[in-house]
């Protein structure tokens, strides 16, 4: 069936089957793989994208859902030349060992970075309890997501 | 995941009208459950009919326009929606705080009201707050109060055809919620939400038994009086309770007295 949304500021038209996972379409459709399948099982958040500006895993949703939605994956978020201020702060705290988790928790951490006023660092690990990674490096990803956090407000003009 | 029907219905009436015509098939919400067991295989319905196109169940607003006596939530309200929503955050702080404990906050920007209740998991932190709040479930022709909704494990007063348009909340005196976090899956191994109304105390219970149900020792406890140590000596007996590899019925039994305890304890400092 026929499903239409924009993703990365593009828009797509796409016929697929109704039983089409989001991030299949995402990956396999559109060569967007920067958005991983960890767990399958909606655990892991290593799928977490941006739908209409808020995190959601894209493994747990079907593309036929995401209709007229704005999709944004870690591809739009920014590049290699102009990296955003979370993922600016990811590699500047090193906030990763495989990199495998990181594109979901780098779209995990941007929505709890504009959700929430003051991130101390109970908030940012409550806030990031919906993605594992098994390197266990979560020390470094929460002194990224802090950083990150205060780069965006800087950005924003907040602070 | 095996292969369906999808439909998007812009009202009620097509949506029950699809239901009706279709050979197996099932209503979609925010799908945090639906979609994850279909991955599994555990459904598998001929038919998804996905209510998000539904303006019927849509809003959280003011019941009867009095102000702070009830509130109605739409069945599509998304867990963040309701935990951010300014009329809920005034008088309704209890349910912000229960919907803020949901799964994860991925899970929270998909998952609604309406699913989360008709899906009634042992386990799911809302029903507890359903019973403690006096809710009333409206469907597109009923109403039903949260006494009579839940049945059994994932079993509601609901019939399979039924759409579950919003639920009432009554305001409470005071009310707050205790659980006890699975800390991998986020469900409730057991939460107890305490609410005083002018009627006395409600004492609504989630993930002890197959489904929530109030807890009425505690709540006539309660009534004669209002302190942690009033409860010391009420029994919760753990017939009929969960037992699984999180937690024995026994400790799901002990777990129901200290949260129940540990909620009136902060009521108490709250006044």
């Amino acid at each position: 069936m026929n499903v239409s949304f924009c993703v990365n500021g593009e828009s797509h038209e796409l016929d697929v089957a109704p039983n089409t996972l989001l991030v299949s379409v995402l990956r396999e459709h559109l060569g967007l793989t920067g958005t991983h399948v960890g767990c399958d099982t909606s655990q892991c958040g290593a799928c977490t994208i941006h739908l209409n500006g808020r995190a959601v895993k894209s493994c747990a949703m079907l593309a036929v859902q995401a209709q007229d939605a704005e999709v944004v994956t870690i591809e739009g978020l920014g590049s290699v030349d102009d990296l955003h201020p979370m993922q600016q702060a990811f590699r500047d705290c090193h906030g990763l060992q495989c990199g495998f988790c990181t594109p979901g928790m780098i779209m995990q951490a941007v929505d709890l970075a504009t959700q929430v006023e003051t991130l101390d660092a109970d908030a940012i690990r409550q806030g990031m309890e919906g993605n594992l990674c098994r390197c266990t490096g979560y020390q470094n990803i929460v002194a990224a997501v802090a950083k990150g956090a205060v780069a965006l407000k800087a950005q924003s003009g907040e602070v | 995941m095996y292969s369906f029907e999808y439909h998007r219905p812009n009202d009620l009436a097509a949506a029950r009208l699809l239901y009706a015509e279709a050979e197996d098939p099932m209503y979609l919400s925010g799908g945090m459950t639906l979609i994850p067991s279909m991955k599994q295989r555990l459904a598998a319905p001929s038919d998804l009919i996905d209510l998000s196109g539904l303006q019927e169940l849509q809003g959280i607003k003011d019941l009867d326009d009095q102000d702070g006596v009830g509130i109605r939530v739409g069945a599509l309200a998304r867990h963040n929606d309701v935990a951010a929503n300014a009329l809920v955050l005034n008088h309704l702080p209890v349910l912000a705080q229960v919907v803020s404990s949901i799964g994860d906050n991925q899970v929270r920007n998909r998952g609604t009201m309406g699913g989360s209740i008709a899906n009634s998991d042992p386990a799911a932190d809302l029903p507890a707050a359903l019973l403690g709040l006096q809710a009333v479930i409206n469907t597109q022709d009923r109403q039903i109060p949260a006494d009579d909704f839940f049945h059994d494990l994932f079993e509601t007063e609901l019939a399979a055809d039924d759409i579950l348009v919003s639920v009432d909340f009554a305001v409470p005196r005071r009310a707050t919620y205790q659980k006890f976090r699975n800390p991998a899956s986020g469900y409730a191994v057991v939460g107890v939400l305490v609410a005083e109304y002018a009627t006395g105390f409600r004492v609504g219970v989630t993930g002890a038994g197959p489904c929530a149900f109030r807890a009425r020792a505690l709540e006539d406890a309660l009534n004669q009086s209002f302190s942690p140590d009033a409860l010391s000596d009420v029994d919760v007996p753990d017939a009929g309770f969960n037992s699984d590899l999180h937690a024995s019925a026994e400790y799901r039994a002990h777990l129901v007295k200290v949260l129940a305890k540990r909620a009136v304890s902060e009521l108490t400092q709250q006044s």
